[in-house]
């Protein structure tokens, strides 16, 4: 199998601090993984690196089948590349609908004049709604999306990730502040989405990575501490001694 | 159906098309001479206002971008137009004072007189590079657009490329505009300095055609003018166009992540609304008279944005509102016609305390209404903010806040 995203030997620091430290990551094409370390183990700066955020000073990050390198393009590039970006807090346009949070992410040429031309469709107009749906907002679509609850913000900006059809999905920290319901709709939904393309879960909550039962990196001091099954990384020494302190 | 989608368009192009009927019909020209020939000048120099009012919403109000250059871009328009408006009248009075001589004149002997009397008073003989098509009314209007149209793309692709946002903006559009007056002010540039361009009300092929005719001719222009501009920026802010920059001034970084190079939308927001001013500018210098470096000081760009805030920023008829009421004003209480106000120890002279006043409604608004004067017409319609805890829409500097958001 060959990978989808290669992070090779990446190094960046931070006014002397080594956020990211000689860290090498790859992915394969349709994939599940968490990657989980302690606060300051350099998870954020890892996808900022490669969403193009943060432009590391050494190392590789290669993409796709033809092995393009994301260093040298931006962050509207990569994600037209096909790699989509979940945040931490929920991320929508509050002063726009539900409707054109999700028709302005729907897959479609992005340049401005390509957009200015750009008509809605019954096809774009079913697709929305379709997506609405599926996040549990078809009721809402005419609704300002400053006006839905933090979950329902929730649910619209994955719907926006699954209206960019990315290839991979990096999403940061999905259980943060959801009940137990809605975690497990999520955990769903991300094993669903990993049948089809790389998802990468970056997660603090342990019980949470448990039930997505998928291959876990463990990151610390901007590095990789281990890799493999939950079990297998929990029952690593360094793990433990990373997690439970010294 | 853009109209059909967007009523207030259809309100305010009805509005337009009455009042422009309505000041016809009280002229001196083609109606009762109600309004004087000077009034009708400045009601037509309002509607150019009101249209670079609405350019500076689309910068402004939808793309969140507050650039405090746009009147440089309307002056420019001005000088693009009045180049054409000086040199061909200029023709015309040469060529009649050499049809006396003996021998008709040769076309190089028409051009030296021309240049004599356009130059003479500068010092300079020859006729600059930059005049080459002034003898041209398409070329000068071509010029009018591509020039501050290459101007906006030049000065946006420098700036967004490299990411300058927010007061750092600000401050980079006002030293483009006060750079360009100071360089329009030298005698040798080939803008006759402080002395600028004068007789533009003066048509050429057209001087037996009296002033209050041609008053409401440039009256009737700007109206279709506005009417236009007011169509092309609604177009502009529907849609999906319009989605991705309210979206961009709202938080650019997440617009990013969407996969939209926000770099181009600003740059095409900011080149379209250049070009916009200009095409205004082009029609109040010829109503003006007079153009001169000083119309391209900062604090002019600073009014403009002034009018927008006060009208209400990021709904189109909140510009024309703001740009409206605000220099009706302007020019009621400085042309001395308001009558001073005397508190017994102190008589407040409009004149001089005018300026006051506006940085005080200026304030008042900021503070207490910041829909400004559009309020009064959202609250006809029934729009109301949304209620957030005095939270933002987003989280950049340019992002609409609480209160001038619609629920």
């Amino acid at each position: 199998m060959t990978a989808l995203l290669e992070v090779s030997g990446v190094t960046k620091s931070f006014d002397g601090f080594r956020a990211i430290n000689n860290l090498s990551f790859s992915i394969g094409a349709a994939e599940l993984r968490a990657v989980i370390g302690p606060n300051g183990a350099g998870k954020t700066t890892f996808m900022d690196i490669v969403t193009g955020k943060t432009r590391p000073d050494r190392g590789q990050v290669l993409w796709g089948e033809r092995s393009q390198s994301l260093l040298k393009m931006s962050e509207a590039q990569i994600a037209r590349a096909g790699i989509g970006r979940k945040f931490q807090r929920p991320t929508v346009f509050e002063d726009q609908s539900v409707a054109d949070n999700l028709t302005m992410a729907l897959k479609a040429p992005r340049g401005p004049f390509a957009v200015l031309r750009w008509k809605p469709s019954g096809a774009s107009a079913a697709r929305v709604a379709a997506l609405a749906g599926e996040v549990g907002l078809a009721d809402r679509l005419t609704r300002k999306a400053g006006e839905l609850s933090h979950g329902q913000k929730q649910w619209l900006e994955i719907g926006m990730l699954l209206a960019q059809e990315p290839r991979l999905l990096l999403v940061d920290e999905p259980a943060a502040g959801m009940t137990l319901a809605e975690r497990e709709q999520t955990t769903t939904l991300l094993r669903r989405l990993a049948e089809t393309r790389a998802v990468v879960v970056v997660e603090h909550d342990m019980d949470f990575v448990r039930r997505l039962d998928c291959k876990v990196t463990v990151l610390h001091q901007g590095a990789v501490l281990a890799e493999g099954s939950l079990d297998h990384v929990s029952a690593n020494p360094e793990v433990i001694d990373v997690y439970l302190g010294r | 159906m853009l109209i059909r989608k967007h009523p207030s368009a259809m309100v305010f192009l009805a509005l337009l098309a009455i009042f422009t009927i309505a000041v016809t019909l009280m002229s001196e020209a083609y109606g009762s001479g109600l309004v004087p020939t000077s009034t009708v000048k400045t009601l037509g120099k309002t509607l150019c206002l009101a249209l670079a009012a609405v350019a500076m919403d689309l910068v402004w109000g939808y793309a969140g971008i507050l650039s405090l250059g746009h009147m440089a871009f309307f002056a420019l328009g001005g000088y693009m137009i009045g180049m054409w408006l000086m040199y061909a009248r200029t023709g015309e009075i040469v060529a009649a004072t050499l049809a006396n001589a003996p021998i008709p004149p040769t076309p190089d002997e028409l051009r030296q007189g021309i240049t004599g009397q356009i130059f003479g008073v500068v010092g300079s003989a020859d006729l600059p590079l930059t005049w080459s098509f002034a003898g041209s009314l398409p070329a000068q209007l071509v010029l009018v657009l591509a020039v501050p149209g290459l101007l906006a793309f030049l000065f946006g692709w420098l700036a967004f490329r490299s990411r300058v946002n927010g007061v750092y903006l600000s401050i980079l559009t006002q030293a483009m505009t006060l750079a360009l007056s100071l360089w329009l002010f030298q005698n040798d540039n080939g803008f006759r300095g402080n002395n600028g361009l004068s007789g533009l009300q003066n048509i050429p092929g057209l001087t037996d055609v009296p002033q209050s005719v041609i008053s409401i001719w440039f009256l009737w222009a700007s109206a279709l003018l506005l009417a236009g501009g007011y169509l092309l920026a609604t177009w502009l802010t529907a849609g999906k166009f319009g989605s991705v920059i309210r979206a961009i001034r709202d938080d650019e970084t997440r617009v990013r992540f969407l996969g939209y190079p926000v770099e181009g939308y600003k740059l095409t927001v900011f080149t379209i609304s250049a070009m916009i001013c200009a095409a205004a500018g082009a029609l109040y210098y010829p109503q003006a008279g007079i153009i001169n470096p000083a119309e391209l000081a900062p604090i002019a760009s600073v009014y403009l944005a002034v009018w927008v805030a006060i009208g209400g920023r990021g709904r189109l008829y909140g510009a024309v509102i703001g740009a409206v009421v605000v220099s009706l004003l302007s020019s009621w209480f400085t042309g001395g016609r308001a009558p001073d106000l005397d508190l017994g120890f102190y008589r407040v002279a409009w004149v001089n305390w005018w300026q006051v006043l506006l940085g005080l409604g200026f304030v008042a608004v900021t503070l207490f209404a910041p829909r400004g004067l559009s309020s009064l017409v959202d609250a006809l319609a029934g729009l109301r903010p949304p209620r957030r805890m005095g939270t933002d829409l987003g989280p950049d500097v340019g992002a609409l806040r609480e209160k001038e958001a619609e629920a």
